[in-house]
C-alpha cells in the first residue's frame, strides 16, 4: 500500500526544516504544502487544533505535530534505514536531552535576537552565545552530535545553523570567533544533500529576517 | 547476566516531575535509592550531576546520569522494557509525547500562574480549562490515557493535574475542572486513585495543599 505523506510547513521555519530533512534522510516521498501563517488552511486548523502551528506531518490521514515529535515519528516508522537515534537507551536519552536543551535554552535568545533591540538584544546575544558554547562543548571533536553519523540532535540544530548568518547581521555580532568548532559542524551539515534540498536560499532567509524584524521593532 | 543495578533518584517531595518517575520505577518494580533535595539549598551532588539546569529529577543508573523528566521516562521504558509504559505504535507514541509536552509546558504554565496572579486569575483559569479539554477528548472510551492500563501519559498528567495543580486550586477555593464539563477527566482521576502505584507515589494530600499555598504566597510576594 502506498504511503500518503503530506507536510504542512512554512519555508523559513527552523522547525519545519527539521521535518523536511528527516523525510529526505529516509528517502520518503512527500507532498510539501506551504502554509500562509496569516491565513491558515482549514486542513492545518483541523490537523493541529491545539496549537494551529506548522510543521504538521499527515501520514495516511493521521496528523503528527511538534517538530521533534515528527522527527521521532519518522525515525520510528521508517526504522529500516538511516536511524536518527543511537540504539542504546543511555545514548538515546542524551540525544533527547540535548534536543530539549536546544528547544528551551537556545530558542528564546535566538528569537530575541530579531525581536528586540538595545539592552534586551545585548542580553539575547549573550544568552545565545552561552547556549551555543555549551552545545559546542557537547559536540567536542565528534563530526556530529551523535558521533560518526548525522542524527537527531544535528537535525534539531539545522534550522539554527541556517539562521546563523541572518542572526549575525540582525544583531551585529560574529559567531565563528566564539564557537569555531560548532561553526565548522554547521558548515558540514549545511552541505548535506537532504539539507541542501530542504534549505531555503540564504538570501531569502536574510530578506525574511529583516522583514519580520521591522514588524517587531522599529 | 545479572549485574547489580544501582538506581538513584534525586528529587523534591512535592515535585510532579519527580512523582511521575517514581510511578514508572514502581510499575517496573525497579528498586531505587531516593535522595530528597531542598529547592533553596541544592546539594553539591545535584549541582554536579545537573550543572546546566540545576533541577530535579535526576536519575542515576549504574553511574550514568539522565535528566529531564520526560527523557527519564523514555529511558526507563527502554532500559527496562518489561511492563511498557509507551505503546509500540509510532502514532500512539507521538500522541503521548505531544500531550506530555502540552501538560508540562502550556498547562503547567497557565495552571501555576493562575494561582500566582490574582489579577489574571479568570483568564488563566479559562485558558487552563481550554487546554485540559484536549485531554478530556483523548479519554473518551478509555480507562486510562494508555488504554486499558496506566502508562506514560497517565503518569505525566496524573502527577501534574489531579495530584498537583488541583491541590493548589483547592487550597485557593477554586474549582477549575468540573464534573459537568469534564466527565471523562473526572472518571479517569477516579480510576487513577484506585491504582496502587499511583497511590504510593503521590504527595500526601494535606501537606501538599499547604505546600502549594505556601509556594503561591511566596511567588505573589516576590
Amino acid at each position: 500500500m502506498a504511503d500518503e505523506v503530506i507536510l504542512l510547513d512554512f519555508w523559513p521555519s527552523v522547525f519545519g526544516i527539521r521535518a523536511r530533512i528527516a523525510l529526505r534522510e529516509k528517502g520518503v516521498e512527500f507532498e510539501y504544502r506551504e502554509e500562509n501563517l496569516r491565513d491558515k488552511s482549514p486542513l492545518l486548523l483541523q490537523m493541529n487544533p491545539v496549537h494551529k502551528k506548522i510543521p504538521v506531518l499527515i501520514h495516511n490521514g493521521k496528523p503528527v505535530c511538534e517538530s521533534m515529535n515528527v522527527v521521532q515519528y519518522i525515525d520510528e516508522v521508517w526504522s529500516d534505514r538511516n536511524p536518527f537515534l543511537p540504539s542504546g537507551p543511555y545514548q538515546r536519552s542524551q540525544a533527547r536531552f540535548w534536543v530539549d536543551f536546544i528547544d528551551t535554552k537556545l530558542l528564546k535568545p535566538a528569537d530575541n535576537l530579531w525581536q528586540t533591540k538595545g539592552e534586551e538584544q545585548e542580553i539575547a546575544k549573550k544568552e545565545y552565545i552561552e547556549a551555543l558554547k555549551i552545545l559546542e562543548t557537547e559536540l567536542g571533536d565528534k563530526p556530529y552530535f551523535g558521533g560518526d553519523t548525522f542524527g537527531f540532535v544535528d537535525i534539531a540544530m539545522i534550522g539554527y545553523y541556517s539562521w546563523f548568518e541572518a542572526s549575525e547581521k540582525l544583531a551585529n555580532f560574529s559567531i565563528e570567533p566564539e564557537c569555531p568548532i560548532l561553526m565548522a559542524a554547521a558548515k558540514r551539515c549545511l552541505q548535506r544533500e537532504s539539507v541542501v534540498k530542504s534549505l531555503p536560499d540564504s538570501e531569502k532567509i536574510l530578506a525574511f529576517a529583516f522583514k519580520i524584524r521591522k514588524i517587531y521593532c522599529v | 547476566m545479572a549485574e547489580k543495578e544501582e538506581v538513584k533518584l534525586l528529587g523534591i517531595w512535592a515535585s510532579p516531575f519527580n512523582r511521575r518517575i517514581e510511578m514508572a520505577l514502581k510499575l517496573k518494580g525497579i528498586p531505587y535509592d531516593y535522595v530528597e533535595e531542598k529547592l533553596l539549598d541544592k546539594s553539591p551532588l545535584l549541582l554536579e550531576l545537573n550543572p546546566i539546569h540545576k533541577k530535579v529529577p535526576v536519575l542515576v543508573h549504574n553511574g550514568k546520569t539522565i535528566l529531564e523528566s520526560l527523557v527519564i521516562l523514555e529511558y526507563i521504558d527502554e532500559a527496562w522494557p518489561h511492563n511498557p509504559i509507551l505503546s509500540q505504535d509510532p502514532y500512539e507514541r507521538s500522541k503521548a509525547r505531544f500531550f506530555a509536552k502540552l501538560i508540562d509546558e502550556q498547562i503547567f504554565d497557565a495552571g501555576f500562574v493562575s494561582m500566582a496572579r490574582a489579577d489574571e486569575k479568570e483568564a488563566l483559569v479559562e485558558k487552563t480549562r481550554e487546554l485540559i479539554m484536549h485531554l478530556e477528548k483523548e479519554l473518551v472510551g478509555k480507562d486510562f490515557f494508555g488504554g486499558k492500563s496506566v502508562g506514560f501519559l497517565d503518569f505525566v498528567a496524573g502527577s501534574m493535574i489531579p495530584f498537583c495543580l488541583e491541590r493548589g486550586w483547592e487550597g485557593m477555593g477554586l474549582e477549575v475542572i468540573t464534573e459537568e464539563k469534564f466527565p471523562e477527566f473526572k472518571r479517569w482521576v477516579k480510576n487513577m486513585e484506585k491504582i496502587e502505584i499511583v497511590k504510593e507515589c503521590i504527595p500526601p494530600r494535606e501537606k501538599h495543599i499547604e505546600h502549594m499555598n505556601f509556594m503561591v504566597q511566596r511567588v505573589r510576594s516576590a
